[in-house]
């Protein structure tokens, strides 16, 4: 077969079947791929919400609702229950204060508001500096754990900002982000659910009576 | 030339990276630590077979006046399968290298290889060709992962060697790439003359 020469019909002709192909390649392999697409983000928060919160018998995502945060955003909550009675709740949160791009955390609070665990979800900080954060924050060592902390005391800061949290070594706007994002997901919680104590006294009483047999 | 010339000409002779300097952003960008380096490599190879094996098979109804959009848009095809399936079923991995993905459609190599063999040779040629180069991209990548990776955090494949504190960070980072590219190349470079 001899080549085709470049004449306007053939120039058209040819790319129009070259893209008519390529788009059925690609309506095949997008079909086929949706759902196991799905199913992979899905499964993803469930880890991370199974990994965040006390254990539960309830489906979360199915009773998942969004909240207002104080500064006007909303979040998605994840509440997780045991016999039908609330034990906590993962919330997914984000920030846009990074180092680079937004971080998205999927934070878990206890009834008290106690932070139990998180699981960093999406974010674009530098490799070696700001990306420890999922270790970093975990870590007890000195007081850079945010594991364990009451949020009800009142918001989380690093210790430049007058907070009690060590901020990762040469990421402080990372930290930064990082707090602001779990301040952020218990300012949601609290203020979607009067129940979780953070706003009245005598719940603030019981949850510190609770820490101390702890 | 037969093809296992062809495809040690990919890994050796004209090793993409080493020798002939071509796809330096995803080289740089992605190699940040061995795994990452090799999966970016393994991608490339894919979309390097299948994109050549399919040029190579529609070169005669591709006239000359419009190949470089027609290639495009092969290409383009299998750099977008190569993502949803990633994004289907390795979902970290493609949250690790994101952006560079669809970013191998403008990667020279492949189209390259499309202009500089695909389009003259046969399809079986041409898909050593695409295996060859794309062996030595992922080797070459893999390498400068894994130099980047063990001199940064003291890991090998997430295997850790040596304490984290005693590593540098700076090859972990931008700066690190290219210094770890530079010598790379100067030691490739003295062995190829030797």
């Amino acid at each position: 077969m001899e080549k085709l020469k470049s004449t306007l019909p053939n120039m058209l002709l040819s790319l129009t079947g070259i893209s008519v192909i390529a788009g059925a390649i690609l309506a095949v392999v997008y079909s086929a791929t949706l759902e196991p697409i799905e199913m992979a983000k899905v499964e993803a928060v469930n880890a991370a919400i199974k990994a965040v919160t006390p254990e539960f018998d309830n489906n979360p995502s199915d009773e998942a609702y969004m909240a207002a945060t104080s500064d006007g955003d909303s979040l998605k909550i994840y509440p997780a229950k045991k016999e039908g009675e609330l034990v906590g709740a993962a919330i997914e949160t984000n920030t846009m204060k990074g180092f680079s791009g937004e971080i998205k955390i999927i934070v878990g609070f206890d009834k008290a508001g106690k932070l139990l665990n998180y699981s960093v979800m999406q974010h674009a900080e530098t490799p070696g500096l700001g990306a420890k954060m999922q270790e970093w924050f975990s870590t007890d060592k000195n007081r850079q754990s945010v594991i364990g902390r009451s949020l009800a005391e009142g918001p989380l800061a690093v210790t430049k900002d007058g907070g009690d949290v060590d901020a990762i070594t040469a990421a402080t706007i990372t930290s930064r982000a990082f707090l602001e994002a779990i301040n952020r997901a218990y300012s949601a919680y609290t203020g979607s659910d009067g129940a979780t104590g953070a706003t009245s006294k005598s719940d603030n009483a019981t949850k510190e009576g609770g820490n101390e047999n702890e | 030339m037969n093809n296992w010339k062809v495809l040690l000409n990919g890994i050796i002779t004209e090793n993409p990276t080493f020798v002939l300097l071509l796809g330096m952003c995803p080289t740089l960008a992605t190699t940040s630590s061995a795994i990452n380096g090799m999966s970016m490599g393994l991608a490339t190879a894919f979309v390097l077979i299948c994109s050549n094996m399919a040029i190579s098979a529609c070169k005669k109804i591709i006239p000359d006046m419009v190949r470089i959009p027609a290639y495009i848009v092969l290409i383009a095809t299998f750099v977008t399968v190569v993502q949803l399936l990633m994004e289907a079923y390795l979902p970290a991995l493609n949250a690790s290298l994101g952006l560079y993905v669809p970013l191998i459609v403008v990667n020279c190599i492949v189209l390259g290889r499309a202009e500089s063999f695909a389009a003259k040779n046969g399809i079986i040629a041409s898909a050593f060709d695409g295996l060859g180069i794309g062996i030595g991209f992922t080797l070459a990548l893999t390498l400068l992962g894994g130099v980047r990776e063990l001199l940064g955090t003291g890991k090998l494949f997430g295997l850790t060697l040596y304490p984290e504190q005693y590593g540098s960070l700076i090859f972990v980072l931008a700066p690190g790439a290219f210094i770890a590219l530079g010598y790379l190349i100067a030691i490739v470079n003295k062995f190829q003359k030797a």
